[in-house]
Formats: C-alpha cells, structure tokens, sequence
C-alpha cells in the first residue's frame, strides 16, 4: 500500500427534501486499500457511496478520482473511471449462464458474442483472484455466495479498479464470508482498492486497513485500524448519548400478557433468520428492540402477528398458543401489528387508498351483510385525523401515499390505537419523522402505556430506544445477545451487542 | 443529457386537455393518410359522426357494438383490480359462446324466457371456468396468469374451429363449414335494432359498480391487488379473494359469449370475438379502472368501429384506412399517458428531483 489517492471526496453535501443525508462529508481512498465505512442504519453510507458511483448528484462537494477532480452524473461514468458499485439487490438474468451475464451489458462486446474470447479472458481473470466461478452454470442453478462473487466478477470484468461493496456480507455464511474476504485480499493485491460497507465490527477488524466511521450524515473519523480497538469503534458509531425530549413515563408495570418460548424461524435462503429467541412483554411497559436492520426485527414481528412461519418454539399469548394461528384469528385476538417497512406502506396501509379506505380495512368486518358502509369509518378518519393533527388536504380520494411520511404514520399508528388493541407492535414508528412528528408518536405510545397496554416498540435511533423504553432487548442475527435496562447500561454496551457480542447478566432473570 | 422522471400526479383539468389534444393530434396526422387515400379529411370525420349519430338505425349500430365491448371491459377490470392480468378474454368470450350454442343443441325447445335465462347462466359458467383454470394454478402454485390465459385463448379457438368444421358443422349449410344459426326461441328480442343484451349490459354495469366500489369482496380485490402483504396482514383470505375475482372476470367475458350469439351474429363461429378480447384490455385501461370511465370508453371505442365502418361503404375507401386512423388514435392517446406521468428534466436540475 502507498499513500496515492485514488478517490478524494471533500465537503460532500446531500440533501432529500428538508433531510440532510450527506453533510459535509470528506471521504478519502487510497490505492490498494481495503477501506470500511462504519456506522448505523441512515448514517448515510450507502448515500455517499451512491454519490461516488454516480447515482446521486451532490448538492455540493468535490470528487477527485486518481488526482482528476471529475463529475460523476452517472454510473456509467463512474465505470469509466473505474469505478464499480456492487449492488445490495443483485441484478442478474436467472436463466443466463455466467458467462452470458458478464457479456451482456459488457462494452467490450461487439454486437456478435465471440463466446471462446469472452471465456478466456473469464477464465484468467477467474485463476487470477482464485474465484469459484462455472462460467456456463445458470444463474438459477446458483447459490447467494455465488451469485454474488459473479456480480463482483461482472464489475471487474468491466475494468474497475475501485470496487464498493455495500454490506456484502449481510447475506453469506461465515465460511462464504471467508471465501469473500479472500477474493478481496487478492483483488488488493492485483492493484484494486476496495470500500466495503458494513456495520459489523469484526469484519471490519478482519478485512479492512482504514475505517471511517459514520453517523447521522456526518463524518466522525478515519482511523487506522491498527490503532483503534471494537469498543472505540461502537463508541464512535453510536456517538455520546443526547439530550432528547424523549419523555419516560413511569408506570407500575402489570402482569405477564406475552411470553415468546424459543422461537426459530427461517427465512428464504435457509438462514436461522430468528434463532431460538425468548423473552416476555408485561403490561404496562415498552420493550424496545434494538439491532442492526434485518437481524430479525421484521420476522420476529410478522411472526407474533401470524404472518410468518415459526419453525419452533411457543409464543404464548392470554395463555393460549398462537403459533400456528391465522392472522385474522390472531388480529381477532387483540394483537395490533403496525410494521413500517422500508417504504413505509408495505404493510399495513393501501397506498393507493385515501384514509377513510385505509381505517376502512380494519372496520368493513364488522359490518354484516355483503356490503361495506363508509360512513362508520369517515367518522373515525375525520377523528383520527383530528386528534393527531394530521396534516391532509382531505380524507377522501386523496391517495395516503401523497401524504408525508410523519403523517402516513400517524394514521397507520393512529388507526391501530383507535382499535384499541390488547397488544401493539410497532417497528420503526417514528422512522423518517422529524421531531415534532416523532413527539406525537412518543406521546401516543406513553399514552398506551400509562393504559397498561403491552407495547413492543422496535426502534433504530439508540437514543430513542434508550430514553422510551423499560427494557430493551438486542437482536443480532436472529439471535438475543441481551435484554438489558437502559437505565443500568450504556449506549457503548448496546452497540457491542448489536455487533453480535453477548451481555453478560444483566436481566438475565428474564431471559431465562 | 435528459432523464425521465415520474411527475405528480396531475389535475383531472390537465388531464382532459391532454387527452383531446392527443385526439386532435391524432386526427392532424390520419389526414395525411386520408389524402393519400384520395379522401378530403375533414369531410371524412364529419363522416365517422353521421355514421354513429346519423340516424336511429346507425346509433344502434354503435351500441350494438358498445355492448359488448363494455361487457368485456368490466369483466378485465374486476382481474386488473387485482393485479391478475387476465389476458384470456376472447377465450371466454368464446367458450360462453360455446356454452350457449350447447344449450341450444341439448334442448331445443325450451320457451324462449327459460331459454335465454339457461344460456346467461351456463354461457356465465363456461366463461368463468375458464378463467378458474389459471386463476386455481395460479393460486396454487403461483403459475404466471398471463401466458396461461394467453394460450388458453388458442385452445377456446381452436375447439370453435373443431366444432365448426367437424362437430357442429350444418348439414344444411352445402359443405359450408358453419355452425347452424340459432332458431327463434333463442334469439335475443330486439326492436328497432335494438337488442335486449343493452338492458343486460345497463343491469351489469350497475351490478358492478356496486361489487367493485361498494361490497366487501370487492374491496379485498382492491385490496389484494395494491399490496398482497396488506391484504394477509387484515386477514384476507387471498386464495378465496382470487378465485371470486375469477369467477366475476371469467363469467362476464362468457356472458358476452351468449350476448353476440344470440343478439348479433346468430351463431357461433370462429370470427364472432372479433378481437374485442384484445380491445377490452385497452379499454379497462384506459378507463384507469374504474366503472363509470369504462362506459365512456367503450362508447368511445364503439364510435370508432361504427365510423370506421360507416366510411368504408360511405366513402369507397379500404377498410384498412379506417383501421390505420383507428390505429393512429389509440396510438396517440396511449402515448398521451407518458406526457401524463412523465417529464423531461435535464442533469442539470435532476438532484432537487432525486
């Protein structure tokens, strides 16, 4: 390694509508280097590396790549410059072979496919960096590890010599990880520089020569990693905890309503997605659920709720076992599941639908007969909408997913609490809110709380999570590494055990 | 370097305005076509209106073809409401046809109410088991619903042409290869070029703007076809749901099998869709799926047909100009939907849309 430049960002600035997703950000790489960006869920690591890969312009800043200050409007250009983006979603053509892929798309081609030159240049590249790649096997026929070395393939094949790979270890066993961080040792070693996107601190301890640490937008540091240590680094990631108007209401917590038993679950690619996860929910309290995006959160909730299959284990609710159970059957029972995925009407809500539609699909049973009656529900909308201070041109055709997002919550939220449900789940309420928006949401889960209602509340922001909730338990990978009381622990300790790093006792009463 | 970026979406107004400028559009450059032809353009439109609206008989004529072109429409859009692409409507057109032919040829003589009564029925259920087949697959299995209806259409044909030329082939006819034309007791009354199917068609539309915005099965097709997700979350019954929407979508493409029999072509016979199947897609489309626009278009459509056939005869020009203006509208008016979704915008301005 040298100390060349190959990619200098300097007071990058990005910003969607009122939210600064990039603020000021210097970013450097250096030629030969295996390089981690560190941080937590909308830290804004895939957005800047979006902007170096031309997907996103930035509002202000400037890129230099190998001592050129460039332009990156697309990312083609990006290409051109070397510079090639794994996606986190592959984009491969199932019925292709490899080879097939790596031509198409592939300028080097001319409009006929000469097979016998594309393979041979496959094939040098492929005992150069010792990949596991069967030129003419289907991608159908491939599994996740191998289709992902294909894609990293596909990029190199295109002549990059900066490769992002954004969390590509979110989806591998650890001896396919192995395998990954072997090709990427030798695509250094062949002049290549790598930035690799995690937010697993062993990994980055294994794989990376710099790390530079993200959070809310900002750049915190680079470090050597010869000179940090895992606790530095989750400290750093997770930042010093701030004064937020979180406000902790203090509730004599009731009995035991819900009692999960060494629940597993698998997910699509065979991964242990909930691995024998126990804990209980009182009355009366708010169980946060901490860990990075997708170490369960979804499945554990869609499992409570009946919608995704539990391999084993009990989830004992009003002492009855509702594994197994149908949703409607489960809904009946006075569980409320208000999950905000991703894209925030995944679940939940008809994004097409107006609000009185929308409160509509969890009233128009009750009414007998075949048909449905909108006025029972325009009362409750224009309730709804009043009470939370929905901010809506109207209730009727107008689409919610023409609403801000703060105010699809608060009628997603708001239509479940209206149910006055027995049970409310929630993940991610307050996820893209601003602060006045995130204020109401708190209050309305305290209000529930101070009702004894069990509430599961699954949050990202730490110190959130931290000021909100009695109790948080941490998942990684499926698995709990703690339940812990925010109030006897740190941020720091949290931030371990997201990274997989188990707690040591505390509460270990109600794990047990 | 331009890019293109989905705009918001845009005011009924803008909506009207864009829509009859891509007419008029349309019409600007048919005109170069109608003078090749040897045509003067402006008297040839005005020619398309007295066809359709010229006199009582010509307007019938246009309804005539409206029925079941708004029959079909309906039965497609209760499918696409639920994102299950039923391309099969000519099949079940047919096989409702098929299964009003059969009756007719099991029990000739039924009276005419109990005759007509039988065949709306058994044509409803050809039709819908029709659909079933991939609808239950596709529920099963997760079959792709659009070539699986797609070929059953080329099944539902090629049975026709089997019977036509073999099984059912009139012996009557001279070696003619056509099916007997039906007899009094199972035609649809009619006066004054004006059939009953009209007032089936009125009853039907009613019936479905009440099932698609009014009942609960219809809501959980809505449902179901925004988001399945969503759907399983409140508890819909997701295989039931596809099933019912099958059974409406496929019965009502069926029953216009038994409409065009019986009201207009007076037997079956491999041509008696017409490609209305086809067209019944745009027209459910276009319509942006919903009951009341569906009525609009397909009268819409029907003026075209109805002109386009009147200005053959009227006009001496081929039939295949008439299309080619049919064509060129249709063309701008669905090039009109991407001036409606879409806009231009250069790199320059491309982050404050990102």
């Amino acid at each position: 390694m040298n100390n060349e430049y190959v990619v200098k960002m300097e007071n990058i600035t990005k910003v969607f509508g009122k939210v600064k997703a990039l603020d000021h950000v210097e970013f450097s790489l250096k030629k030969g280097e295996v390089h981690a960006i560190l941080g937590e869920n909308g830290a804004g690591k895939s957005s800047l590396m979006n902007v170096l890969n031309g997907i996103y312009m930035p509002d202000e800043g400037q890129i230099e790549v190998k001592g050129q200050p460039v332009n990156i409007s697309s990312p083609k250009i990006a290409l051109d410059l070397g510079i090639g983006m794994l996606p986190q979603h592959y984009k491969l053509v199932d019925v292709f072979s490899a080879m097939e892929n790596v031509a198409a798309g592939s300028r080097k081609t001319s409009p006929f496919l000469n097979k016998k030159k594309i393979l041979d240049e496959m094939g040098k590249l492929i005992d150069q960096l010792g990949m596991d790649i069967n030129p003419n096997k289907k991608v159908y026929e491939m599994s996740v590890a191998e289709k992902q070395s294909l894609e990293i393939f596909k990029v190199l094949y295109r002549g990059a010599d900066i490769l992002i790979l954004d969390e590509p270890t979110a989806v591998l066993t650890p001896q396919e990880i192995n395998n990954l961080f072997e090709i990427v040792k030798k695509m250094v070693a062949t002049g290549c520089s790598v930035i690799i996107i995690t937010h697993k601190l062993e990994e980055v301890m294994e794989i990376s020569d710099r790390i530079t640490i993200m959070r809310k937008g900002t750049t915190i540091q680079t470090v050597n990693k010869e000179e940090t240590t895992p606790q530095e680094l989750a400290g750093m990631m997770v930042g010093d905890v701030m004064e937020l108007n979180v406000p902790y209401v203090s509730v004599e917590r009731g009995q035991k309503c819900l009692e999960v038993k060494d629940i597993t679950a698998i997910d699509r690619n065979k991964v242990h997605i909930l691995d024998h996860v126990s804990f209980d929910l009182y009355a009366g309290e708010i169980l946060g659920v901490a860990g990075i995006a997708g170490s369960g959160q979804k499945e554990l909730c869609e499992g409570i709720a009946g919608l995704y299959h539990i391999k084993s284990g009990e989830i004992i609710f009003e002492g009855e076992n509702i594994v197994g159970k149908n949703p409607e059957k489960i809904s009946q029972m006075g569980i409320s599941l208000s999950f905000v995925p991703e894209d925030r009407l995944g679940m939940g809500l008809v994004s097409s639908m107006d609000i009185i539609d929308n409160v509509l699909l969890k009233d128009y049973r009750n009414k007998k007969g075949l048909g449905i009656s909108r006025e029972v529900s325009r009362d409750k909308a224009e309730a709804l909408v009043e009470r939370l201070n929905v901010s809506t041109p109207a209730i009727e055709n107008h689409a919610v997913s023409l609403l801000s997002g703060g105010n699809i919550q608060k009628v997603l939220l708001g239509r479940e609490i209206e149910l006055e449900p027995k049970l409310l789940v929630t993940a991610y309420a307050t996820r893209g809110l601003d602060v006045g928006s995130s204020q109401i949401i708190y209050d309305l889960l305290n209000e529930q709380k101070v009702k004894m209602k069990p509430i599961m509340y699954v949050g990202e922001d730490l110190d959130v999570l931290m000021s909100l909730c009695d109790r948080i338990m941490v998942l990684c990978e499926g698995r709990v590494t703690g339940i812990v009381d925010p109030k006897k622990t740190t941020k720091e300790a949290i931030g371990l055990m997201m990274s997989g790093v188990r707690s040591e006792g505390e509460e270990a009463c109600s794990i047990s | 370097m331009l890019h293109i970026v989905k705009k918001e979406v845009p005011k009924t107004r803008e909506k009207i305005i864009v829509r009859l400028s891509a007419v008029l559009a349309a019409l600007a450059v048919a005109s170069i076509i109608v003078l090749v032809a040897g045509a003067n353009p402006l008297e040839l439109y005005i020619g398309i209106v007295q066809g359709c609206f010229g006199s009582l008989y010509r307007f019938a004529a246009t309804i005539e073809k409206m029925v079941p072109l708004l029959v079909l429409s309906l039965g497609v859009l209760v499918a696409f409401k639920m994102r299950f692409w039923n391309i099969g409507a000519e099949g079940q057109f047919l096989m409702g046809a098929v299964g009003t032919t059969l009756v007719v040829r099991l029990l000739p003589d039924l009276p005419l109410p109990v005759m007509l009564v039988l065949m709306i029925i058994v044509s409803f259920l050809f039709g819908a088991v029709w659909l079933m087949i991939p609808a239950f697959f596709k529920a099963r299995f997760g079959t792709n619903e659009t070539l699986f209806t797609l070929m059953l259409n080329y099944i539902a044909l090629t049975l026709v042409t089997a019977l036509q030329y073999d099984f059912w082939k009139d012996p009557a006819a001279n070696g003619m290869p056509k099916i007997a034309n039906l007899p009094e007791n199972a035609l649809l009354p009619s006066a004054g070029g004006f059939n009953l199917s009209i007032l089936m068609a009125v009853i039907i539309v009613l019936a479905m703007y009440y099932f698609m915005n009014r009942s609960k099965i219809g809501f959980e097709i809505a449902v179901l076809g925004e988001s399945e997700n969503t759907a399983r979350y409140i508890g819909i019954n997701v295989t039931r749901t596809i099933i019912i929407a099958a059974l409406v979508s496929g019965g009502l493409c069926g029953m216009v099998g038994m409409m065009q029999t019986t009201g207009v072509s007076g037997a079956l016979s491999t041509e008696i869709t017409g490609g209305l199947g086809f067209t019944a897609i745009i027209v459910a489309w276009l319509s942006g799926l919903k009951v009341p626009f569906v009525v609009v278009n397909s009268f819409a459509f029907a003026v075209l047909l109805q002109g386009a056939s009147y200005i053959q005869t009227a006009f001496q020009i081929p039939g295949s100009v008439a299309e080619m203006i049919q064509a060129i509208i249709l063309f701008f008016i669905l090039g009109s939907e991407f001036v409606l979704q879409y806009r231009l915008v250069s790199d320059k301005t491309k982050s404050e849309v990102a």
